[in-house]
């Protein structure tokens, strides 16, 4: 037998010398310490993934992550000020602001009765009993991107909400990065819901443009019975990012659950969504629009897990590909034995600008009961040429009719946002990037 | 108004206009009728400027100029309108803002100010009157879910919004009750006028009983073999085309 050395890439070797660095100066007790060790074991004994592991087969981190830039420090304020003022997402919502520059928690702004906000170092330190629920569900389980956030998490924030409360305007979580070098960041957010808790998360990712910097943000939701939650995600982060996120979601019985996100920026992105049925009864609704262009990559990955009966899943995914850019999308459906009633249906919709765009669509059904309605779909095309016809015929110029028809295909992808003004931005988002692709 | 001379067209190696000539003068009904096959959908095509066809001969003037060259936008901003036969269906785009669109383009692109919400709203009340289209049916998706008839309406709105010069009826009266087709007739004849020209392309006769044409023209085989009047139309539902597929060959 000949033992295998695993020949290190610069990135590897980078975060290996990184995390030695790092690991006795990061918040937490000794209880974090060994998490963190845990974590960082699973990167360092299968290195970054490559395009051989089947759930990275199409976003090849290890080629991908060239660098292991440092880890942002906490900004002093003559840094945050400025790019707070500068941060455009959804500067018109009103509601509750928490506000993380480089990962770390900065601000929180209007924070109503009933809800709680630790900051997540502080937590670390003093060993918050909501710790004990985070980690997410099952399916996210020894997941690279989750795995490094685990290892370098800095700061981030506890967000706790009451039994039974309702928050009537939107909880803002805004995450700024700043800088002019190369820099990393590993915000965690745990948001624990109580039992009948109601609210409207919304989550903004901007930064820097030009600047080659690394985001890996992960939120986990912890839900009760009976909740309601609504969460709108943006990425806008900088042209020249590698942008890993991940939302985790364990729902209890009877919840409603909607995510919808935008993805516009990034040079690299990845977003993963690790969603798990707890609790019978409940529906999760989950999708998003994704605008690419240049040479990005921009990959959706979603795994949603029926651990119980009488449940629904819907998802809904749309991703427009312009330039010599590529989308990924890859959704698996499990539907555990115990599981039967089980209503899932998923979608992935690809539109292809140009001779050089590509769309990689994986969707997946992994069904152990045999009482399920089940099916997913995934389409890849180009712009109708019957449809641009008939708008070119009514007296629509070529590029106005390509946009409506762009529009009307990722419209439907934000069509489920209740909050209007949300939705509104979102909307005006879509019509700059594709009046940019006219320009 | 509307000039075309010898126009011969293939789509992918097959000849289907055929050294076609035709003159439609201001303020004048012209009927096409002919049997299935005979290229009448492919000349309102080539008139609007679908892409698929290759025009090999001849030309289309619109008074006077050739529009062959131009995009079908810059058509439409002339004057050129076509019902389509089987108009689409755009999911996502919401009726109401589909036609502030298209009436704002071509306001622009002949370098007039855009319309105001209220006037526009008002020249959508009053047209959809007309077509007793309701009001509902303008909140929803472009003809998504809208049956045969309701379809056929909202292609005439367009057309009384637009105010196009050279109107074509693409085979207007197919999938049409007798109702459905009263309402329309009813909408294309209020639209009649000295300086608007229409080009009713039919298979049947029945349309022209209630747009009664000025001139009927027989196409057979890719081009017109013969013009009449309007009483043509009866001559051919009693006899049928089978003399004009001899008079072509």
């Amino acid at each position: 037998m000949s033992v295998i050395t695993p020949i290190r890439t610069p990135a590897e070797a980078g975060l290996i010398d990184l995390y030695k660095v790092v690991r006795n100066t990061l918040p937490g007790t000794k209880a974090t310490l060994k998490h963190r060790d845990e974590a960082f074991a699973v990167i360092e004994a299968a290195g970054l993934p490559h395009r051989r592991v089947e759930d990275w087969k199409y976003t090849d981190l290890r080629n991908l992550m060239q660098e292991a830039p440092p880890l942002a420090a906490r900004p002093h304020l003559a840094e945050t000020d400025p790019a707070i003022a500068k941060s455009k997402a959804f500067a018109a919502v009103s509601g509750a602001r928490v506000t993380f520059v480089n990962g770390h928690l900065v601000t929180t702004e209007a924070i109503p009765e009933g809800v709680e906000v630790t900051p997540l170092a502080e937590a670390l330190t003093n060993g918050h009993p909501l710790l004990a629920r985070m980690g997410g569900p099952e399916v996210a389980r020894d997941n690279a991107a989750v795995a490094l956030n685990s290892a370098f998490v800095a700061d981030g924030a506890i967000i706790a909400v009451a039994d039974g409360v309702t928050l009537e305007e939107p909880l803002v979580l805004r995450f700024i990065n700043t800088g002019t070098k190369a820099f990393a960041t590993s915000p965690r957010v745990v948001l624990a819901m109580g039992d009948g808790a109601a609210l409207t998360l919304v989550e903004s990712h901007e930064g820097p443009g030009g600047v080659g910097y690394h985001s890996n943000s992960v939120v986990e939701i912890v839900a009760g019975s009976s909740v309601d939650i609504a969460h709108i995600r943006l990425n806008a982060e900088g042209d020249r990012a590698l942008a890993l996120s991940t939302l985790m979601v364990t729902l209890g019985a009877d919840a409603k659950f909607a995510s919808t996100g935008v993805v516009a920026g990034g040079h690299v992105s990845r977003h993963q969504v690790f969603l798990a049925f707890a609790g019978e009864r409940s529906v999760a609704t989950i999708g998003g629009a994704t605008m690419l262009a240049g040479k990005s990559l921009a990959d959706t990955t979603l795994v949603v897990d029926h651990r119980v009966p009488g449940c629904q899943s819907r998802e809904l995914f749309k991703t427009v590909v312009d330039g010599e850019a590529t989308g990924v999308f890859q959704g698996k459906i499990i539907v555990r034995q115990h599981a039967q009633k089980t209503d899932g249906q998923m979608m992935s919709a690809a539109l292809l600008l140009s001779e050089g765009a590509a769309m990689n669509n994986k969707p997946e059904l992994e069904i152990f009961a045999d009482d399920v309605v089940c099916a997913h779909g995934a389409t890849c095309g180009q712009l109708d040429d019957e449809l641009l016809f008939y708008l070119m015929a009514r007296g629509l110029p070529r590029p106005e009719a390509e946009a409506l028809l762009v529009q009307a295909f990722l419209g439907e992808a934000l069509e489920p946002i209740a909050l209007e003004d949300v939705r509104e931005e979102l909307t005006d988002m879509v019509a700059s990037w594709l009046a940019g692709r006219a320009g | 108004m509307l000039e075309i001379n010898n126009l011969v067209v293939d789509i992918e190696d097959k000849r289907i206009l055929n050294g076609l000539s035709l003159t439609v003068n201001d303020g004048e009904v012209a009927a096409i009728m002919g049997p299935n096959g005979s290229g009448k959908s492919t000349l309102s095509y080539v008139i609007a400027g679908k892409e698929d066809y290759t025009v090999l001969d001849g030309e289309i003037l619109l008074n006077g100029e050739n529009i062959l060259e131009l995009e079908p936008s810059e058509r439409a901003a002339k004057g050129v309108f076509l019902a389509f036969q089987y108009p689409l269906e755009i999911p996502g785009v919401a009726t109401m803002t589909f036609l502030k669109s298209v009436l704002n383009a071509q306001r622009k692109a002949r370098d007039e100010d855009e319309l105001t919400t209220p006037d526009f709203m008002r020249r959508v009340k009053k047209a959809a009157e007309t077509l007793e289209i309701d009001q509902e049916m303008l909140k929803r998706a472009l003809n998504v879910g809208f049956s045969g008839g309701e379809k056929k309406r909202m292609e005439i709105l367009q057309m009384a919004l637009l105010e196009p010069s050279f109107c074509i009826l693409d085979e207007t009266d197919s999938g049409l009750d007798i109702d459905a087709l009263r309402i329309v007739a009813e909408g294309v004849n209020a639209l009649r006028a000295k300086d608007r020209s229409f080009l009713v392309i039919t298979h049947y006769q029945r349309l022209l009983n209630y747009i009664v044409p000025d001139t009927v023209h027989v196409m057979s085989k890719g081009k017109v073999v013969r013009s009449g009047g309007k009483e043509l139309a009866l001559e051919l539902e009693a006899n049928g085309y089978a003399d004009y597929r001899e008079l072509a060959a």
